[in-house]
């Protein structure tokens, strides 16, 4: 069981992907979740069914949609390169992979925070003075930074294990594109590789883990906070 | 302030023009009356069918313009039944919510209003450590705080249990009568609030103002007994603490006259406002004797008021005060009572409760 310069390279790409997805789609994520949680509009529940669709679609079609709309010669692909940004291939186009994969549950953790923050204690803040934007940032976003802590843990550690819609998007290019799920798959691919795969399954577990009790600790933090602990 | 107010709901509609000056402006009815919806309009939290808002001279809002000014920028802080603290936030942070949007310089002292409410020893505590009674007053603090042009208070003592609601009631009174002379909105359905706190009562029935006036001639005025409530309804009069006699009996100084009721704990020479309740008061054609009741007040009838019932409310004048008597329409019959009768009210020390009584 060692680790090799390739699974170092999918480590570091792994986690530079996920932090870029997860500092992309929390700010997103946390809008959608918002006009879902209380605006009603029509087309609401298409935005909703849209949002989800990527959590129920097999990963490999969402991976061959991504490709279809962003392959160079595509519409938005094309209008994404003349600005200088290319996601076939690339890893960028891997963070586009992880954000479309993991928003579904984002949303969802961020939406039920909205949902459980009782609107008249936001009209309480208003007859105090606070416009609406102070009212969000005073009153409703301390009281949902649980559900977005949890969001962003979902999104980071979907983020981490992708590997269906990106390998369909962006294929297996070491250094390039090969993430560590990606790498793991292609260790077990040759004969012999049992070992490096087995290495780099457990580095994906430490990683995992070490998400978790850092999100854990954090959570702690936040709910002592909203408690009012002096 | 200025209201004209007219919004549909599925069963009523509501329909009112509303004024309110300085002091307390009590708003009654019974639940479902619309009293919430009054406060939301003027708050800014709900927009009505039609309507017209004017401050000082300022609209906030005026439906045939589609102007509807922005709760935040209207400055009336609000106490609401539920109350509303900022979980995430300490008594010291919630109090200190609305400071920083209040107009410079126009600041109730902090520590006036900590003192006021006695919030002194709860100021690090955490809204979901509170008895109900420590929240509202909590929440009515963060609204003085916000320095409001009004305050509008929407049942703040409902969710209360007497014995709260009775600890609260003063540092209302104190609020009224101390250096704030901040005016107030208080909607309320309970009978023994109003008559303690408000200057101007308001009865609203079936989405209409039923009667308007200081709160002693409406709650004198027999016509207002039905929407009172017949056990509730009683006249309101003023009186002063003359002794604190040895066997637990407070005799207060009336107009004419003395009234004996059960020990009140303010000092000698304080002015109270006391409700006597109309169906607690008897009428006697000559002055009993031999009888346990010991506040007999001698008394001419001005007014005989039937209603639909078996009772009638005869309006008393007691040495220049009214005083309501909800009594049967036999009784009247058999004692001939007519206009301009002379009479005597009987009234039992411990009818009035100390809950009735109020400064």
């Amino acid at each position: 069981m060692t680790l090799d310069a390739v699974a170092w390279d999918a480590l570091r790409l792994s986690l530079w992907v996920a932090v870029w997805a997860t500092v992309i789609a929390v700010p997103l994520a946390l809008w959608i979740a918002w006009i879902l949680a209380r605006k009603e509009f029509w087309g609401k529940s298409l935005l909703n069914a849209l949002v989800h669709l990527p959590l129920v679609l097999p990963p490999v079609v969402t991976g061959y949609v991504l490709l279809v709309l962003f392959s160079p010669n595509a519409p938005a692909g094309a209008a994404l390169a003349t600005i200088g940004l290319t996601l076939a291939f690339k890893w960028t186009g891997a963070v586009l992979a992880a954000i479309v994969m993991g928003f579904p549950l984002m949303v969802r953790a961020m939406r039920l925070a909205f949902e459980a923050v009782d609107p008249k204690i936001e009209d309480a803040a208003a007859t105090l003075g606070a416009s609406r934007l102070s009212v969000f940032t005073r009153v409703t976003l301390p009281l949902i930074a649980p559900g977005i802590l949890a969001g962003s843990v979902m999104g980071f550690a979907k983020a981490m294990g992708e590997f269906g819609a990106t390998i369909t998007f962006v294929a297996n290019i070491p250094g390039q594109t090969q993430t560590l799920p990606i790498a793991i798959w292609t260790a077990l691919q040759i004969p012999g590789g049992e070992g490096k795969a087995a290495a780099m399954a457990l580095l994906s577990c430490t990683v995992a883990l070490g998400a978790v009790f850092l999100s854990e600790w954090l959570a702690r933090r936040v709910a002592l906070r909203i408690a009012g602990a002096p | 302030m200025k209201l004209r107010l007219k919004h549909h709901f599925s069963d009523f509609t509501l329909d009112l023009d509303l004024e309110a000056g300085s002091g307390i402006t009590a708003l009654f009815g019974r639940s479902g009356a619309g009293k919430s919806t009054i406060i939301n309009a003027v708050a800014g939290l709900l927009r009505p069918d039609e309507g017209h808002l004017e401050v000082g001279g300022e609209t906030l809002m005026d439906t045939t313009r589609n102007l509807h000014t922005a709760p935040h920028k209207r400055r009336f802080g609000t106490v609401f039944q539920d109350a509303r603290l900022f979980p995430h936030l300490t008594v010291a942070q919630n109090l200190d919510f609305g400071t920083r949007y209040a107009p410079k310089g126009s600041n109730i002292p902090r520590n006036d209003v900590i003192d006021l409410l006695g919030l002194n020893a709860l100021l690090t505590r955490a809204p979901n450590t509170l008895s109900g009674g420590e929240k509202q007053r909590t929440a009515l603090g963060r609204a003085l705080l916000s320095a409001p042009r009004m305050l509008l208070m929407d049942e703040p003592l409902a969710s209360l249990d007497a014995t709260r609601k009775h600890e609260i009631l003063p540092y209302l009174e104190h609020l009224r009568d101390g250096p704030l002379k901040l005016p107030i909105l208080y909607v309320s359905h309970a009978v023994d609030e109003i008559t303690r706190l408000a200057d101007t009562l308001v009865l609203l029935k079936d989405g209409k103002i039923a009667a308007q006036g200081p709160l002693r001639d409406v709650m004198s005025d027999p016509a207002a007994v039905p929407l009172i409530g017949v056990r509730e309804a009683g006249s309101v009069i003023e009186a002063t603490v003359q002794s604190h006699d040895t066997d637990g009996l407070t005799t207060l100084k009336l107009h004419a006259g003395t009234l004996v009721l059960p020990a009140v704990t303010a000092s000698v020479g304080t002015k109270l406002r006391l409700r006597i309740k109309a169906q607690d008061v008897m009428i006697a054609r000559t002055r009993p004797t031999d009888i346990s009741a010991l506040n007999i007040l001698a008394a001419s009838i001005t007014g005989i008021h039937e209603g639909t019932g078996p009772g009638v409310a005869v309006t008393l004048d007691i040495g220049g005060e009214v005083v309501l008597a909800r009594i049967t329409r036999r009784a009247v019959i058999a004692l001939d009572l007519r206009v301009g009768t002379s009479c005597f009210a009987v009234v039992k020390s411990t009818t009035i409760a100390p809950t009735s009584v109020g400064r």
